[in-house]
């Protein structure tokens, strides 16, 4: 079958939707950036892409965050399962408005971001996949700046 | 078909604590399958929480969130009988929107 031009994209596009199964296909039209983009505010989706911490923190335009002593991070100091790793983060920075969660060892760094609105306390509480032994960055965005703390886990079965 | 969220939120001192565990596989795209084939990434890409229509959290996910993902946090007001509701969307373009009560 022989498509051209914009109704060739439309066609696909609406087929990709449709059936849900032709990911490939999703993919390919979301790198062209012709699939509608969130609603909802936060990183560029392009920051998931990102390999390494560094590279992730560039994404997110905190090239270098300073450490703060001001963000509390728990994690297991030892994970049987890397598959659910519990991260609980409380920043003490005045006007924390966004918190992400990332792995310096995964094969995506960046695990998740969340946007904390006015009135929302700058705490949370959530479940991430570890693939090896490796550390868990923090980095939140206070007050227009970025900070990050980091604590290793230790993993015994990976879980990416 | 997806399955809904499962959310609880109750109130403390002026504090809404709110849990949620949206049900979702979260594939990374890089699992095998029994068969050695890959089995294609889908997960949850943006989700939101609303509190009487006013967002209280919105975040966003790659695919090192785990299985049912699973959240904990704390937004000031809110109070017994107000509507929360939670929406995600994923990679696949599927969206949910469920709601809860605060206790």
């Amino acid at each position: 079958m022989q498509l051209q031009g914009r109704n060739a994209v439309d066609i696909g596009r609406r087929h990709a939707l449709k059936t849900g199964g032709g990911l490939g296909l999703v993919g390919v039209l979301a790198v062209l950036g012709l699939l509608p983009k969130s609603a909802w505010a936060g990183v560029d989706r392009k920051v998931f892409e990102a390999t390494s911490l560094k590279d992730a923190f560039k994404a997110m335009g905190g090239l270098a965050p300073a450490d703060s002593s001001q963000i509390l991070l728990d994690v297991p100091g030892a994970a049987e399962n890397g598959a659910m790793v519990t991260v609980t983060v409380e920043s003490k920075l005045p006007r924390t408005e966004q918190i992400s969660i990332l792995v310096d060892k995964n094969p995506t760094a960046l695990a998740e971001n969340f946007t904390i609105p006015e009135g929302t306390e700058p705490f949370i509480t959530t479940r991430i996949k570890m693939a090896q032994t490796a550390t868990v960055v923090v980095l939140v965005k206070a007050d227009g700046k970025f900070y990050k703390v980091g604590k290793e886990v230790k993993v015994t079965a990976g879980g990416c | 078909m997806s399955s809904p969220t499962k959310m609880r939120a109750s109130v403390t001192n002026g504090v809404t604590e709110v849990r949620a565990l949206m049900q979702h596989e979260m594939e990374t795209g890089r699992r095998k399958d029994e068969t050695g084939k890959l089995v294609p990434a889908w997960y949850i890409t943006d989700f939101n929480v609303l509190h009487n229509g006013r967002t209280v959290l919105e975040g966003q996910f790659g695919t090192s969130v785990s299985k049912n993902p699973f959240l904990v946090f704390r937004f000031k007001g809110g109070k017994a009988g107000d509507k929360l509701s939670l929406s995600w969307t994923d990679n696949r373009g599927e969206k949910r929107t469920d709601e809860a009560e605060i206790s």
